[in-house]
Parts: structure tokens; C-alpha cells; sequence
């Protein structure tokens, strides 16, 4: 299937195994990604924080080049809180035309123009939604057979979730799990899965920040996680790359791999750890990979790799 | 209303016990009640208590959403006891059980009732919840525009039940935040035309390290609102009425971040976040990273940044210069802030007063955003 694919910015700056990672997933569930380049930051609620109707607007230029995507079936996005941003501008842009006239009259200097009933989906809910957990299935060439893996969602892809779509017939807050199986790993529950990872706070109270990312990577030890996956890069900054000073906040020794999901899929679809970008994150998923012999959900051989 | 007339079935429950003065731990106990699927979950814990077991402390009063006296938590998620239907309860219950147990981040004072005083009346009292009106006071009544007004009761809608409290993910880490509850009866006063201390109010909650820059924006006292009353929302305002309106640059780098971002957004159209941090920090241009400030903390992360870089995940190119859009796409961004920026009032659409113009459509079931009823601000 083809679609508009935003990749959004932490992808392509500070979490570039993920951009990476997903280029090299898609073709192979047949996914045609035609990368949205024109398109400018989601503003992550930060923008919609300082002036709703810049926001609403930046959004709806996004989606009107979306939709100027010949043969697209739909948008995707490969990041929670693109997913939760642009839903929130998405909700107000179409449940008013008023505002959607007055939003577009903006946009029409460039001669865009959004519609009103655009289908955004983050990776997972496609996977889910489009592929289907029985296609993935049968795509998988290396089960990821007694790996242990916590799902990780990230606050703006499950919450509000009249806003997100989900119910008791899309139950998008629970496909993480089903992912996972599908991929033939373990879920590991634990309590911290659908909270949130501290990101938002890091630069206003990076005491408490840590303390909720150290607290969920705790969890998820406890809980005998192998490692973390999760659909959002800016909960893997402050799960992966913020980790050793989580470390410290909370004290004690964390050491959980995070994964991004386009990661976790590609391995159990026969990628190569190296090429999924694995070596490139702060925390080392030796409890993933036998880095020798590329075997997943092997024992970390000893002295690393 | 089919559903109405549907017979008595059988529901278990699965409360959890607690008596902090009889010096035991905390335990479950599990009844089996019957009553019609529709009723609610608060009827059912009374009919355990009428028929089981009179020692089960429940707090409740008005039983029909008003009183706001009954709020627990169902099947982990924050909830008025009262306004929970036993069937839906059943069906998000894990295994069939519906499990019940007091509020979080408020002490238990026994079973299903927690401590009120201790954690959200106080916090309600922080942030002065009383008009200080204009001054001089009308004799009579003071009269105000409708239209002034009708901002505002959003957050009179609040029934004070606590479930915003009892699962805020910043208050897990910081039970000195003031908090959704406190928040959102703070905006009630900043948003009301009649109090006089608008900046007085605002600069104190932003330069409160735990007031309104402390909120993690995790959506979860949208979600527990009863009453749609959008605490998250209502922080939000007060942020940018706070940092826009009366430019106050709190020590808690809330407004430099929220500024920061906005600018480097323009600036390139997505986000550079090797510059984000620092100016956060030590302030809103290329220089911020030179202020002692920045400097500090940028000392603290250096660990963690040639780490990043010896990994090859912070490419050094884009963290000394960032991405940026195309030349044609960057200068249509920036006319959108100029445009937008350059309006005299800002324009915001509150769905919770403006409500839905045009029904739901059945053929975009998969939408991701389907419109709903509450609130809009973020």
C-alpha cells in the first residue's frame, strides 16, 4: 500500500535508527512510503501551547499535502506524539467547517486546502488496521521466540481515547501486545506501560522527569523485560538516551534496551540488527541480540559486544 | 434504552480492603452481587456492603454524578462509582472481575475513601479560590458580557471528586504539584473578568517549581474528568496566557522552552533539538547556550552527548546545524506565523463550547481522530 509518510523531526535528528529502521521495514510488508519532506514540525502540543490556531494551521498544511499524494491510501506517522498533536489539531479542524474555512484561508496563499476526514494512522495502528496481524505473521522469518518485551506506548497515542479512535473494536491502547505475539515474543506487563516517560518536563523539573522514566524502567526489570518497545521517539530520548542519568535519580542499575517498533518488527522480519541501526543506542540490547552471530533472543554473551 | 429493561445478573467484585489503624496490610476480598447490567457500580458495592460485609468503607452521597463524593478506581482507571455502568465495568475488567479500590496519590483513610483534606483540599486552597474582585465594587451585582464569561464554565463544571488527583502521573513523582484539580480552579479566577489579579496568579503558579510548568502533559486527568472539564487544557491556558499576555519568564524555563520551540520551529520548520535544550535554558536565541545557565546543564549532559555521538545517533552535522526545510516550504511556514501571529486577538475554538457542527460520518470509521465532546486547548 502507498501512503503519505511523516516521519516527523526527532526521527531525523537525535533517533535516527528510527527513520532508518522503518525505510527498511516498509518494503518489506509491502508498504510504499512517500515521505511528506514539505511538511514542518507537529509542534508536539508546544506549539498549540503557545497559540492554538498556529498549531491548527502548520497541522493542516501537513494534511492538505497529504492529501495531494497521488494514490496514497492514507497518512502514516511513525511517532506517538506527531500521532497525539495532529489528532488534537485533526479533532478541531473537522468537527467545525467555520474554522476549518478560516484555517484554510490561511493556507490557501499557497494554494492548499484541507479536507475534512483524513486518515492518520502511527505505524502500529496500520500494522494492526491495514496489514493485519495474521499477514505479519506470516511474514516473519525470525520468531522472536523467548524474547521477553514490555510494550511501551507513550502518553499522546493512548489518551484521550474518544480523540484517538479508540474502543472496544479498535483497542489501539492493546496493540502493542498483540503485535509482539504476532512477532512471537513474550508481553511483559508491568506497570508503567502506559504512563508517561517524563520528556515533557526534562528541561522544567528534570528531578521528576527521570524519576518517572527511571520508575517505568524499574517496572519493567522487575517485571523480567528483556527490553522495551515503543512507537515514540521521545520516549525512547528519555528511556534509551537519558537512562544512565534516570540511573542515578532513581539509584539503581537499569540497563534496559529500548527498542523502537519499526526495530523490534524488522528483526523478527530477518533484518540484520546492524542495518535496524540496533548499535546506535545509548543503552546496548546485548539482552536482545547475540551481536556474533545476530541470533535474537539469545543470552548476552559475556564481555559484550 | 433496551439495555434498561434487562434482568439481574451476576457481578463479582473485587475490592480492595484497608484499615490503616488495625495495622494490617492491605487485602482482597471478592463479592458476588446481582443486579440489572445498567446499575451502577456504586450500587453494587452497597448491595456487598447491605448484604456481605457493613465494614466496607465507601463514601457517597448525591449518587447521580453531582456530588462528586464516590470517586474510586475501576479496573485500575479513575472513576465516579455512581456514573460507571456494571456492564461496561465488566467488560474492561481483565478477567471478568471487576476490581475495585480507593483513588491514588491521596492516603487511604479506610477501604474506598481516601484522605480529601490531605492532598486536594489543600491544594485546591493554594491557589486562593475566591474572586478578588475589581476594584471599586459595584453596589449591586457586577455585570459582565456572556460572552466573557462563557469561557470560564469549563472549569466551574468541576464536582471537586478528585479522580484528575488520584491518577496524575506528575504528582506520582511529585506529590508537591499543585496539580489538574487545583489548576483548573485556578484558571476559573485568571479567566474570570471580574478578578483584579490576574498577574498576581500567574506569576506565582509559573514561578512555582511544582505549579503550572510541572504539568508532564500525559492526558490522564483529561481522560478522568467526569465532567469534561479538561484540567490539561485549562493548564495549558494558563501558560500561554502567562507567557503571551504577561510575559512572564518564570525560573522554571516553562516559557523559554514553550518560546524556544516555537522559534526554532519557524526558524526551520521542524525541530532542532541540539538548540531546543540549551535555549531552554539560558534563553530564546543562538546565544542562550553561552549563558552560565545553559552552560550548566549542558556540563551535565555532556556524558550522555559524546555517547551519542560516538554511536553515531547524534549525527554532529545536524546538531550544530540542524534540519531544515526546503527554501520555498520554510517561507510558506513562516507567513502562516505571520499571519497567524500577527492577528490582534488570538483565535481558539473550545469544543466543549462549540460542540460538533456536523454529525460524526459512519464512512470513516478508521479516522484517526474522530471529534468528541471534550475540551480543546492542549
Amino acid at each position: 500500500m502507498k501512503v503519505a509518510y511523516w516521519p516527523g523531526c526527532v526521527s531525523r535528528g537525535f533517533t535516527p535508527e528510527l527513520h532508518g529502521s522503518m525505510a527498511r521495514v516498509a518494503p518489506l510488508l509491502d508498504i510504499e512510503l512517500v515521505e511528506l519532506d514539505r511538511a514542518c514540525c507537529t509542534g508536539a502540543g508546544v506549539i498549540a501551547e503557545h497559540n492554538q490556531e498556529l498549531a491548527d494551521t502548520l497541522n493542516a498544511r501537513t494534511f492538505a499535502l497529504a492529501q495531494q499524494v497521488e494514490g496514497a491510501e492514507l497518512m502514516m506517522n511513525i511517532c506517538s506524539t506527531c500521532q497525539g498533536a495532529q489528532s488534537e489539531c485533526q479533532e478541531r479542524l473537522d468537527a467545525n467547517a467555520e474554522y476549518r474555512g478560516h484555517v484554510n484561508e490561511t493556507l490557501s496563499a499557497e494554494g492548499l486546502s484541507y479536507e475534512k476526514g483524513l486518515t492518520n494512522k502511527n505505524f502500529l495502528w496500520l500494522l494492526v488496521e491495514e496489514i493485519g496481524l495474521d499477514a505479519l505473521r506470516a511474514r516473519v522469518k525470525r520468531p522472536l521466540t523467548n524474547l521477553k518485551v514490555g510494550p511501551f506506548y507513550g502518553c499522546y497515542i493512548v489518551r484521550p481515547r474518544p480523540r484517538l479512535g479508540i474502543d472496544e473494536e479498535h483497542p489501539r491502547d492493546h496493540y502493542l501486545e498483540q503485535v509482539i505475539e504476532a512477532l512471537g515474543g513474550t508481553v511483559i506487563e508491568y506497570a508503567g506501560m502506559r504512563k508517561c516517560c517524563g520528556f515533557p518536563i526534562i528541561t522544567m523539573n528534570k528531578e521528576a522527569s527521570l524519576k518517572q522514566a527511571g520508575r517505568h524502567l524499574g517496572d519493567a526489570v522487575d517485571a523480567d523485560a528483556d527490553c522495551l518497545v515503543t512507537p515514540c521517539p521521545l520516549c525512547h530520548l528519555n528511556l534509551d538516551m537519558q537512562q544512565p542519568l534516570a540511573e542515578g535519580v532513581v539509584g539503581r542499575e537499569l540497563n534496559m534496551p529500548v527498542l523502537h517498533l519499526p526495530q523490534l518488527v524488522g528483526l523478527a522480519l530477518g533484518l540484520e540488527p546492524k542495518e535496524l541501526g540496533l548499535s546506535r543506542h545509548v543503552v546496548r540490547p546485548v539482552s536482545v541480540i547475540d551481536w556474533s552471530t545476530s541470533v535474537v533472543g539469545a543470552a548476552a554473551p559475556a564481555g559484550g559486544w | 434504552m433496551a439495555e434498561t429493561h434487562k434482568p439481574p445478573e451476576k457481578f463479582t467484585l473485587r475490592l480492595r480492603r484497608y484499615d490503616p489503624e488495625a495495622g494490617e496490610a492491605p487485602y482482597w476480598d471478592e463479592h458476588t452481587i446481582e443486579l440489572e447490567p445498567h446499575r451502577s457500580v456504586l450500587e453494587a458495592i452497597l448491595q456487598a456492603k447491605d448484604r456481605f460485609d457493613g465494614s466496607i468503607g465507601v463514601r457517597c452521597s448525591c449518587r447521580q454524578a453531582i456530588c462528586g463524593s464516590c470517586g474510586i478506581r475501576v479496573n485500575g482507571e479513575p472513576a465516579l462509582a455512581c456514573h460507571t455502568h456494571l456492564d461496561a465495568a465488566k467488560r474492561s475488567a481483565k478477567d471478568g472481575v471487576i476490581e475495585i479500590e480507593p483513588m491514588g496519590n491521596m492516603p487511604v483513610l479506610k477501604d474506598l475513601i481516601v484522605d480529601m483534606d490531605a492532598v486536594h483540599w489543600k491544594k485546591i486552597q493554594r491557589v486562593t479560590p475566591w474572586l478578588i474582585a475589581s476594584q471599586p465594587v459595584p453596589e449591586r451585582e457586577y455585570i459582565v458580557s456572556k460572552e466573557s464569561m462563557v469561557d470560564v464554565t469549563q472549569t466551574m463544571g468541576c464536582i471537586q471528586c478528585g479522580a484528575c488527583v488520584s491518577d496524575c502521573l506528575a504528582m506520582e513523582v511529585d506529590p508537591g504539584f499543585i496539580g489538574p484539580a487545583a489548576l483548573a480552579k485556578a484558571y476559573r479566577f485568571v479567566g474570570d473578568p471580574r478578578d483584579d489579579e490576574h498577574e498576581v496568579r500567574l506569576r506565582d503558579l509559573a514561578e512555582d517549581p511544582q505549579g503550572i510548568y510541572d504539568c508532564t502533559h500525559c492526558f490522564k486527568c483529561v481522560e478522568a474528568c467526569p465532567k469534561d472539564v479538561n484540567p490539561m487544557g485549562q493548564i495549558m491556558r494558563l501558560r500561554r496566557i502567562a507567557g503571551n499576555d504577561f510575559g512572564i519568564v518564570d525560573q522554571n524555563n516553562g516559557e523559554r522552552h514553550e518560546a524556544a520551540y516555537t522559534t526554532l520551529v519557524k526558524d526551520y520548520g521542524l525541530n532542532h533539538e541540539a538548540e531546543l535544550l540549551p535555549r531552554s535554558y539560558g534563553g530564546n536565541s543562538w546565544f542562550g547556550k553561552f549563558h552560565p545557565a545553559a552552560g550548566k546543564e549542558l556540563l551535565s549532559s555532556l556524558p550522555i552527548v559524546i555517547k551519542g555521538v560516538l554511536r553515531r545517533k547524534v549525527n554532529i552535522k545536524i546538531a550544530i546545524f540542524g534540519h531544515k526545510l526546503p527554501k520555498q516550504d520554510l517561507k510558506a511556514v513562516q507567513a502562516i506565523y505571520d499571519k497567524v501571529e500577527g492577528r490582534k486577538e488570538r483565535y481558539e475554538l473550545n469544543l466543549y463550547i462549540t460542540g460538533e457542527d456536523e454529525p460524526k460520518e459512519e464512512a470513516a470509521p478508521l479516522a484517526a481522530a474522530q471529534s468528541s465532546t471534550e475540551g480543546s486547548a492542549s
